[in-house]
């Protein structure tokens, strides 16, 4: 990123930089700590401490929730917290898939046109956020029995996909907006229709804000809970929060396994983010205004 | 385009799991875990029977059943504690179980009698007993005033004479029965109130306040106090037993103490954990056949053998395990839990109270006084049906009014050119459209016309306006107290204004300089920085609340520090008074919610085209105007729909005040959400009032939003 046109910053700035990045980073990971600690200990004894280092540190509980398996109905061993791994993913990158591409041209048609029903449209939309279905499984739960889509992971995926739609459809339109109508057009004047402007044009300059906003779409998805529990009927479907919410009982619960578990959950989330956030730098749009 | 859709139906067909089509397996769900549900494999397995076993998590157990059951699907037969059993009932969700009643402890029959029906099977008793650290006391003691007298030596800082959940009433429960009190007579009475349970109070007050109990403590911190040999005593249930597998601490169990100062033992609540049937799987024989053996004597040996579980049977013989002979003499004398659905109702006043007393902020009559009429309040009989005539008029009259403009407009020459210069948009959102309209809006408004019915899950009315109205004038009660509709608005609009505030405060700044052409080690921050979003909040908000633990937590620990270096501070009990507590609650939602918007943040500034900040650059502008002139202005749209969003959900982000201060003191932290999820899930299910709730949380963010929205194109123009 090295940039002729702009001054490097003087050193004491750099240094304001990275001191409040420091304290912000301290900030975001010092409960996580006590986290860490809680997996990988094997006994906590309770004293007010400053700095949670793990106690007698064992890798029992992580071992204990991702060893686990099941001996299925033929004896053979199945490696339940693999499948479930799987499920997860897949689950929640599907969502994220079809959520995004229900939402992109929506989206578009906000940003870029008008027509009969926009400002209703839009009110709706935003209305879908503000109603908390406090027993909201069970009338989905009725419709996709309905649809004959219960106990599958399709199912899951359709829920999830289009609870993400909303916010989707806010968060990109707001990019295809800040993209200049002169790239459409310009691609028009050549000869392309407005569909194949909005493809080769529009898609991929707005492709850090379809990025992000995959990436929540992927996380709502990956940490919902009671709407997996209650539609999933077999343990091989469940996906990973339901796995690791069977960690807390009735009366007590097993928070070294849940709080190894946790960690091993978030783990690919900051992967998908390690890929993600390399799309997102500033002045990406630049060179394509020019051409 | 097209390609992309086929192929992506083709990737969901192939997801949907084939179903098994022939002989069905018996369907047996739990919630056991560890030992338990190992034992309960091995039973299955040596069954002969067919059957799929689902272990589901105790959280969404009931929600299930009654998602699954009165559909026909769901299990045939499901394991569950008894007490539920009233409940399932009046939901149709269980049937009548018809099985041989001999050998069976007699409470424990009872237990799972309702009307003189037998509706389960009995498996096991669980109960809380005495743990006792053999490295500390010398003896059981059988009174409760025993216990400092059989220590070996005089307890160091750090340790604790007696661990238990003081703040919780199925722990008080056994201190209650001491003194003759119990939570809920067997006429629906709330029993909670009165001399008995004054001094019962009084007397757990007392054991906090000289030290000798640890204060807000946790199952996860009696556990620790215990596993780590600091605690000479402890009361719990047979799940720390299991929690104390491989640690070092050698004890003993027993049944609770006495209270000398009235002879009465401290005598437990009893559960018992039973097999149910489902109307399907009663009226199967393999799943008969199947609850038959789970309850036979065998299995009861298997329970015992590898879970240490008291069984429901007498005619076991018990295991040479002083553990399990410890439960089962505890069990004796335990009270079995009403199966009444008025018990549903009892929880939360009684713990207020408790906390109340506990924490210094009332005393115990005054206290229980409350308690009891919030639990009448909770339990009056709904209102009564209303006549669906206004309700059927009023969509009638909508439709009318609907269909009128339709045909008005559809004559209009101008409208239908404006539909037709229309169709292209229509044709990017169509599939929007279908997918919200059945999997977002049906649901919403099914959800939404809940509001009208009143009383619980089997028994509901058609009552018009009335949980409005109850909402509206507090249930009769003066508009600002505690828990009523105004004062709690207003809690949450705090809660709503501070929360977003530092949100965009934190997010933005983090993400303007995350988003710096040079700068070191960007990846790295970014990745670190969304570590409290990735990481399941049930389990850090869970970290939080630790941290903010008046005797343990690291806040205390900070506090302790900074004292030595002569600043004077005190150890502040976080959760007894509302401003602590609300900053509490607030400090966790903001480290939970920052990194959204800085990602949002992020995203936002990759849209700054480099010329125009290049260009303003040659101009001589400053940094900080650039930053406010241009920066600002070009993200700002890009920004709004995610502030605007983030405000939403935290106006209903329930789960961390749920999880840090559990709505303490006294429910003033609690928000509007978190009132309507006690109304469904802790108030007796009353799933109409709740979705009152949720109606009037609607309504008021969607005006607060329609106004805003207008102001907003006011002072555009």
């Amino acid at each position: 990123m090295s940039d002729p046109a702009r001054e490097p910053p003087s050193l004491a700035e750099s240094l304001a930089v990275h001191a409040v990045l420091l304290a912000a980073t301290a900030f975001a990971l010092y409960p996580v700590l006590w986290v860490v600690s809680l997996a990988f200990s094997r006994q906590q004894t309770p004293e007010p401490r400053l700095l949670p280092l793990p106690e007698q540190p064992t890798l029992e509980h992580l071992v204990e929730v991702v060893g686990a398996s099941r001996t299925s109905s033929d004896g053979r061993e199945v490696w339940l917290f693999g499948r479930q791994i799987v499920n997860s993913l897949v689950v929640s990158s599907s969502a994220a898939l079809v959520g995004v591409l229900i939402a992109v041209p929506a989206a578009y048609a906000l940003a870029r046109f008008e027509f009969v029903g926009k400002r209703s449209g839009t009110n709706a939309l935003l209305a879908t956020q503000m109603f908390p279905a406090v027993a909201g499984a069970i009338p989905l739960y009725v419709l996709l029995e309905v649809l004959g889509l219960l106990d599958s992971r399709t199912g899951l995926v359709l829920c999830y996909a289009t609870t993400s739609v909303p916010f989707a459809i806010f968060q990109l339109r707001a990019a295809f907006e800040a993209i200049p109508l002169e790239l459409e057009e310009a691609a028009m004047v050549d000869g392309a229709t407005r569909f194949e402007a909005f493809l080769r044009v529009v898609l991929p300059a707005a492709r850090p804000a379809i990025a992000v906003t995959s990436l929540f779409a992927f996380m709502s998805a990956y940490n919902e809970f009671i709407l997996a529990a209650t539609l999933l009927g077999k343990e091989e479907l469940f996906t990973l929060p339901v796995v690791l919410q069977r960690y807390i009982g009735e009366h007590d619960a097993n928070w070294p396994a849940f709080a190894a578990g946790a960690l091993v959950v978030s783990t690919p989330v900051m992967a998908i983010f390690y890929w993600v956030q390399r799309h997102l730098v500033a002045g990406l749009t630049a060179g394509a205004v020019k051409g | 385009m097209l390609r992309a859709l086929a192929a992506l139906l083709v990737l969901v067909a192939s997801l949907a799991s084939t179903r098994a089509a022939s002989a069905e397996p018996v369907r047996l769900w739990h919630a056991y875990r560890g030992a338990e549900a190992r034992a309960l494999e091995e039973i299955v397995r040596t069954s002969g029977i067919e059957v799929e076993l689902l272990a589901v998590p105790a959280d969404a157990f009931a929600t299930k059943l009654a998602a699954a059951i009165p559909h026909g699907e769901g299990p045939d037969l499901f394991i569950d504690a008894h007490e539920r059993l009233g409940d399932y009932l009046r939901q149709g969700l269980v049937a009548e179980l018809q099985v041989e009643r001999v050998g069976y402890a007699p409470s424990a029959l009872r237990a799972v009698e309702i009307e003189g029906r037998q509706l389960a099977v009995p498996l096991s008793q669980k109960c809380v007993a005495l743990y006792v650290n053999r490295a500390l006391a010398r003896r059981v003691p059988t009174d409760l005033e025993d216990l400092e007298a059989v220590l070996v030596r005089p307890l160091a800082s750090g340790e604790v004479l007696l661990a238990y959940e003081s703040r919780s009433a199925y722990y008080h429960a056994p201190f209650l029965a001491a003194f003759g009190g119990r939570l809920l007579w067997p006429d629906e009475r709330f029993g909670f109130v009165g001399q008995g349970a004054e001094r019962s109070l009084v007397l757990a007050r007392e054991l906090q306040r000289s030290g000798k109990v640890p204060g807000n403590a946790d199952g996860a911190l009696v556990t620790q106090l215990f596993r780590s040999g600091r605690a000479a005593f402890a009361v719990s249930g047979p799940w720390l037993a299991g929690d104390l597998g491989d640690a070092a601490v050698q004890y003993a169990v027993a049944p609770l103490p006495r209270v000398r100062v009235t002879g009465g033992r401290m005598r437990p609540l009893l559960t018992v954990e039973a097999v149910m049937a489902s109307p399907r799987g009663a009226s199967r024989p393999e799943a008969r056949a199947l609850a038959a053996l789970l309850a036979s004597r065998e299995a009861a040996a298997t329970r015992m053998r590898i879970a240490h579980v008291v069984s429901a049977r007498t005619d076991v013989e018990l295991p040479d395990d002083p553990v399990v002979r410890g439960f089962a003499e505890a069990a004796r004398e335990a009270d079995p839990m009403p199966t009444s659905a008025a018990m549903r109702a009892v929880w939360e006043p009684s713990e207020k109270a408790i906390r109340k007393v506990l924490n210094g902020s009332a005393e115990p009559r005054a206290a229980l006084e409350e308690a009891k009429r919030r639990f009448d309040d909770v339990r009056r009989p709904p209102p009564p049906e209303a006549s669906r005539r206004p309700l059927l008029v009023l969509i009638g009259l909508a439709l009318l009014a609907g269909a009128l403009t339709l045909v008005r407009r559809s004559r209009d020459a101008s409208f239908r050119a404006e539909v037709v210069a229309s169709l292209p948009a229509y044709r990017y959102l169509i599939h929007a459209v279908l997918a919200l309209g059945l999997l977002v809006f049906a649901p919403l408004v099914a959800g939404a016309a809940i509001s009208l019915t009143a009383g619980r899950p089997g028994e509901t009315v058609y009552v018009g306006t009335a949980n409005f109205i109850d909402i509206l004038t507090a249930r009769g009660g003066p508009l600002l107290a505690t828990g009523s509709f105004y004062l709690v608005l207003a809690v949450t609009v705090a809660w709503t204004v501070l929360n977003v505030g530092l949100h965009v405060t934190i997010g933005a700044t983090l993400g303007v300089l995350l988003s710096r052409p040079v700068l070191r080690m960007r990846a790295a921050y970014r990745v670190l920085l969304i570590v409290p979003w990735a990481v399941p909040s049930y389990v850090t908000a869970l970290a939080w609340r630790g941290m903010f633990h008046r005797q343990f937590g690291a806040v205390t620990a900070l506090t302790t520090k900074l004292r030595a270096l002569g600043v004077d501070l005190e150890p502040i009990d976080w959760f007894a008074r509302f401003a602590t507590a609300f900053a509490a609650n607030v400090t966790t939602n903001v480290w939970l919610g920052f990194p959204f918007m800085m990602v949002v943040t992020i995203a936002a500034l990759t849209s700054l085209p480099r010329e125009v900040l290049e260009a303003a650059e040659v101009d001589g502008a400053t940094r900080w105007q650039r930053f406010t002139r241009i920066v600002v202005p070009i993200v700002r749209p890009s920004m709004i729909p995610s502030v605007a969003l983030g405000a939403v959900w935290t106006f209903n982000m329930f789960n961390v005040v749920f999880l840090v201060s559990g709505g303490e003191p006294d429910g003033q932290t609690d928000i509007l959400v978190s009132e309507a999820y006690r109304w469904a899930f802790t108030r007796q299910a009353q799933y109409g009032y709740a979705a009152a709730y949720s109606v009037l949380i609607f309504a008021l963010l969607f005006g607060v939003t329609r106004l805003g929205a207008r102001f907003g194109r006011r002072a555009a123009t």
